[in-house]
């Protein structure tokens, strides 16, 4: 099993470059379940980021916050500016797993791995989250909101790697995060979203609720209008629009669908003036 | 006397399994069927595996009968022709690299041609399906005192109810694991995670064609047990024991946690259906009840699960008609086996959830209805055995509700919920029993045998076939004996569950081991005095320097105290008419248990619970506190969120991250308290304490969810998806 | 850095001590432990990082060595369980944190970190930082009240 060890961000470009079939390992939180028994990985070849230094620390710039390739949940949460500017980081990062994965797991390893029922990604996107790709050829910058196609798939080329993920500082007058797990720790989530708004507008991201983690575009419409939402009900003709939740292993449609509209009508009662 | 294996737990140094290391030893893996039924066409050994460096067992190279012996000889160590259940093991291999053992198990496919399977229990199997008997039924066992439809016709109020509650799956954090070898005896040497060694001796002479002296079987450090490990670890070790024969070398066989969740025991899935009489006066008339459970695809010891489940299923309640059917059916489901309360959980919580309803129809406070009800000294159990134990089971009941601050709480709960936008709080309780020991006449057909020896330091040995599993046996036979001989605990030595020299005092299960085996340390210890001349006055250093004393007028010999089993006097059982003493005495408790429902997510979490039990005198009390605190935390999953997701009848969710038990964020600290009457046939006065604490949680918190929302549960797992079925679409599953 | 041969030499730090360990690439941070350093107290429960009996410190945090790739643990701090003094693991014995053990490797390095960082106990209670550690037998009570022993003991 072949592992390239680059000591830079530019050396690891250049080695995804000549064989853009390399899976990056960064934490390894996702790619190392069931390790033994995966037997398919073990042939693969892997680019171990965990040299790269320079990509663990998150920085401040008067603009944004920039989290690192690197940088795990358990760096931001331990951030006190963090905690103050962009509260729902710290509030879905508690929620990752427990603190072995938060200690290792990194906010980009969440967005490479493009689960439907990612933790980070919610928050992330409801952030107005950029992605920063840097490859060979030059880096190109994404919207979050942007990034995925389908399940699974997103807009990375093989050779490009994450190298920064860039989230525009704001005033935010509402920050709501709820996972709604099968137990309080250490649970996928059944339904997950995270709700903001600023002078940008309405940011409304489900996660568990369809092939990607998405924006709620009919919601933040509706959250934009101020229209009246008496009860949950009054939800789910604009949930129906922006998701389609599916029977899986953990929960089925009936439940994500009903209790996505109850959390949301509870959630901003007191918070979005058109509610209750 | 804190835990004596404590520092080697907490510091890594305690040995289990797969932490020995085995010069030359191979690594084992088990090949599995891929269907519920059929007939095995072929076993293909694919490309890419050089299969001369693999060991490969199938049927053939069976020296004996291919029979796991367990109560039965129905199941085969390996299927030859036929299978009837997914994960079935088929073939075996091993490898001196566990990575390519795993290559090659990969490389095998089991090409089965299926066959009709039957996988719902609760429906008569069409003709296809049938494959034991004309009707599937592996069990029948009924339980019948006074006339229950006379009684049933002549009451106040009949009420029905059907109940049901789901597979659980034991997650001890330790796998199942044995390494195997043959010495340069010719034994056979079997070390591993077992619960009952002697268990596994029987499995291994019955099928090698070996005598007992070529077996040695010898438990090692056990992660938990549940009873996953009563049965099971017999078909682990027949694997090693055939893999390492074959292959000439020792063979370390230790399962993958995906593997172990599907491809072994749970507990079984019942369903129990109620029809209670009850007077004007809300006092029991009559119950009749018909006792189901899914049995899986084999025998193994379900006769003895139902046996217990329908000797509790109708509660510690005086009642004169009683009438309880049992059945264990067959079904192609990976067949169930031993789980801590083994019956006894399922039926009570049919029973106490039951009793909530009835209260509920008749506009009766459940805590009264219970008090109307409970057993007094001198009344009689379902069977007919009458009760004379001296516990007060009305001030255990009392007990738990002070705890609990039950008419304060109540009524803040009452407020709360009129006023919360979405959450409900609600407290639920239940009062149950637990037979301790083995079964009627269990205990006098076991014949344990404890042997107490004397060293020649003058310090004593036990030698036990009772296992540590963390349940505590180690620490706790130290203190019996210890305090049985006015020893210090430090002179005293417990043997580890080695066949080749320890007697077979019976397996570690049915809450018999301090009880039964403890009392038997004490009598072999007055054993020990007897052969030195001595009375039971001859305690602590003068017992001790006896002790050497002999050792030193007999070189070389040995000084062993022996006690066999003798049942308590006046215990009558009659197994043809299932009337009579079933068990030789009985542990009682009141549980309570506060819940808060979320109703935005149908989430219910337990926010309090008191739990308060009569087992006789508590030898150990913070290792007592540990078993009722584990025991109910493990019922608390099992209640709200352990669910068994089946597919061709095993587990798809197999994995940790999909089976969820309980974090130490899931649950609340569970408090604890013991009344004591001592049990004058039980070691140091106790009874057995390790499964009643399964019985009561799961129908309190059913009890305590329908108090908050008014939700009708009759199920378990009560997960959040079944929570909102129930309130928000009435639930159509539900049986009428 | 060239692409890596399957068997891969790390040096790093081990319970205090400079180690050197010839693996293969592929192996887990929990295999070397287990198989090839001859430290079997760290335990496999799951494989997925769900239950924490694989626990151990890498650069003073601690997280589940059987998501952790050998390799990357070169020029890095490991410890394990050995490393523990028994002395500090005291209260926690003495409050039955410990029944059959085979979580109880990972529970003593996770309840020992919180104990030397008792800081973070202002962020998140005792059980929240406990809930990467599954116990089957405990019910977790055992080991809280052991915890919160050793933190009064500590003077935290």
């Amino acid at each position: 099993m072949p592992v390239l060890t680059p000591e830079s961000l530019e050396e690891a470009c250049r080695l995804l470059a000549a064989d853009p079939g390399a899976v990056p390992m960064a934490g390894g939180t996702d790619l190392l379940v069931h390790w033994p028994q995966n037997l398919d990985a073990h042939g693969r070849t892997y680019l171990d980021l965990s040299r790269l230094d320079e990509l663990r620390p998150l920085r401040w710039t008067d603009d944004a916050l920039v989290l690192g390739a690197l940088t795990t949940y358990w760096d931001v949460i331990r951030d006190p500016r963090a905690g103050e500017e962009f509260p729902l980081l710290i509030a879905a990062g508690r929620q990752v797993g427990a603190v072995q994965i938060q200690a290792r797991g990194t906010w980009a390893g969440n967005v490479v791995n493009a689960s439907p029922a990612a933790d980070g990604v919610p928050v992330l996107m409801a952030y107005d989250a950029v992605v920063e790709l840097a490859s060979a050829e030059g880096t190109e910058e994404v919207p979050l909101d942007a990034f995925y196609l389908g399940y699974k798939r997103m807009r990375r080329r093989g050779d490009q790697l994450v190298a920064a993920i860039r989230l525009p500082r704001r005033a935010y007058d509402v920050a709501i995060f709820e996972k709604v797990g099968s137990r309080r720790a250490q649970a996928i989530a059944k339904v997950g979203l995270a709700l903001t708004r600023s002078a940008a507008g309405w940011r409304v991201v489900a996660a568990s609720m369809a092939p990607t983690v998405c924006r709620c575009r009919a919601l933040e419409k509706l959250l934009t209008d101020g229209a009246a939402v008496a009860s949950p009900d009054d939800l789910l003709a604009a949930i129906r629009q922006d998701v389609k939740p599916i029977d899986d292993v953990r929960s089925t449609a009936a439940y994500r669908e009903r209790v996505m509209a109850r959390v949301l009508y509870h959630a901003l009662l007191g918070k979005a003036e058109s509610f209750g | 006397m804190k835990r004596r294996e404590g520092l080697a737990k907490l510091t890594g140094r305690e040995p289990y399994v797969d932490d020995l290391a085995v010069d030359g030893a191979l690594w084992g893996m088990t090949v599995r069927s891929p269907a519920p039924r059929g007939r095995i066409r072929e076993v293909r050994f694919g490309d890419g595996v050089d299969w001369s460096e693999v060991v490969v067992v199938d049927h053939r190279d069976l020296p004996g009968p291919n029979q796991v012996k367990h109560l039965t000889v129905d199941q085969p160590i390996l299927a030859a022709a036929a299978v009837r259940h997914v994960h079935e093991p088929v073939v075996l291999l091993a490898h001196p690299s566990r990575r390519a053992a795993r290559r090659a198990a990969a490389a095998v496919e089991v090409v089965v041609d299926p066959e009709p399977a039957v996988l719902d229990f609760r429906a008569p199997p069409r003709p296809e399906q049938v494959q034991h008997g004309d009707d599937n039924v592996f069990t029948r066992l009924t339980i019948a005192k006074g006339d229950v439809e006379r009684a049933l016709a002549a009451a106040a109020h009949v009420i029905e109810g059907v109940y049901e509650t789901g597979a659980q799956e034991h997650v001890y954090l330790e796998p199942q694991g044995m390494v195997a070898w043959v010495d340069g005896d010719g034994v056979l040497v079997v070390q591993g995670s077992m619960q009952c060694p002697y268990y596994v001796v029987e499995a291994l002479t019955h099928a090698l064609g070996r005598g007992r002296d070529a077996v040695r079987v010898v438990q090692t450090a056990t992660g938990g047990g549940f009873g996953g490990k009563e049965d099971f670890p017999s078909c682990v070790a027949l694997h090693a024991a055939l893999l390492a024969m074959k292959a000439g070398r020792p063979v370390k066989l230790v399962y993958e946690r995906g593997e172990d969740m599907a491809a072994t025991t749970k507990r079984h899935p019942s369903r129990v259906r109620h029809r209670t009489g009850v007077d004007a006066g809300g006092r029991l008339v009559a119950q009749h009840l018909e006792v189901t459970l899914d049995a899986g695809a084999y025998v193994t010891l379900s006769p003895v699960v139902l046996s217990r489940a329908i000797i509790h299923a109708a509660g510690p309640y005086r009642c004169d008609h009683v009438l309880i059917e049992g059945r264990a059916v067959l079904t192609n489901s990976v067949p169930y086996g031993a789980f801590r309360g083994f019956g006894a959980p399922q039926t009570h919580f049919a029973n106490e959830r039951h009793m909530d309803v009835v209260a509920d129809r008749l506009g009766l406070d459940p805590v009264e209805l219970r008090r109307r009800n409970l057993l007094a000294d001198g009344e009689s159990t379902a069977t007919g055995q009458v009760i004379r134990d001296g516990v007060d089971r009305a001030a255990l009941l009392d007990q738990a509700l002070e705890l609990a601050s039950f008419g304060e709480r109540r009524a803040a709960h009452e407020r709360f919920n009129r006023e919360h936008p979405y959450l409900r709080r609600g407290l639920g309780v239940a009062t149950v029993h637990h037979g301790a020991g083995f079964t009627g006449s269990g205990e006098v057909f076991l014949a344990s045998e404890v042997e107490v020896a004397g060293l020649p330091d003058g310090r004593v040995e036990v030698l036990t076939a009772s296992t540590e599993m963390g349940q505590g046996t180690t620490t706790v036979f130290t203190q019996v004996a210890a305090a049985h001989l006015g020893y210090e605990p430090d002179d005293v030595e417990i043997a580890q569950p080695d066949t080749s020299r320890v007697p077979n005092s019976g397996p570690t299960v049915a809450s018999r081991t301090v009880m039964v085996v403890g009392r038997l340390i004490e009598r072999a210890g007055d054993d020990l005095r007897r052969r030195l001349g001595l009375d039971g006055g001859a305690r602590g250093a003068a017992l001790k320097e006896a002790v050497a004393a002999w050792h030193r007028a007999h070189p070389g010999e040995s000084l062993r105290g022996f006690a066999r089993y003798e049942p308590p006097p006046g215990i009558r059982w009659d197994d043809a008419t299932y009337r009579g003493d079933a068990y030789a005495t009985f542990g009682w408790a009141a549980y309570v248990a506060e819940v808060e429902v979320d109703l935005r997510t149908f989430t219910p979490r337990v926010t309090d619970f008191v739990a308060v039990q009569d087992v006789g005198r508590i030898v150990n009390e913070t290792l007592a506190r540990g078993q009722v605190q584990g025991g109910v935390v493990q019922a608390i999953g099992w209640a709200l969120l352990e669910e068994c997701k089946l597919e061709g009848g095993a587990m798809v969710n197999n994995q940790l991250t999909d089976y969820i038990i309980p974090t130490s964020e899931d649950v609340p600290p569970v408090r604890v308290a013991f009344q004591e009457t001592p049990y004058p046939y039980g070691g140091m006065g106790a009874k057995g304490l390790g499964e009643l604490p399964m019985d009561a949680p799961a129908p309190a918190i059913a009890n305590a969810v329908a108090a908050a929302t008014g939700a009708a549960a009759w199920k378990i797992p009560l997960t959040p998806e079944h929570l909102m079925e129930l309130m928000e679409d009435g639930d159509h599953a539900r049986p009428g | 850095m060239p692409a890596q041969a399957d068997a891969i030499e790390v040096f790093f730090e081990l319970n205090g001590e400079p180690t050197t360990v010839s693996v293969p690439a592929s192996d887990r941070l929990l295999d070397t432990l287990r198989y090839d350093l001859g430290l079997p107290g760290t335990k496999e429960g799951c494989g997925e990082g769900e239950c924490g009996a694989c626990t151990v410190y890498l650069d003073g945090l601690p997280v589940n060595s059987c998501l952790v790739p050998t390799y990357q643990v070169r020029g890095r701090r490991v410890a394990t369980v050995e490393s523990l003094d028994p002395a500090e693991l005291d209260d926690l014995h003495a409050a039955g944190a410990t029944q059959c053990g085979a979580c109880t490797p990972g529970v003593a390095m996770t309840a020992r970190w919180i104990c030397e960082h008792p800081e973070v106990l202002a962020r998140h209670t005792v059980r929240q930082l406990m809930a990467g550690n599954l116990c089957r037998c405990t019910g977790y009570d055992g080991i809280v009240d052991g915890i919160e022993a050793t933190l009064a003991r500590e003077g935290k």
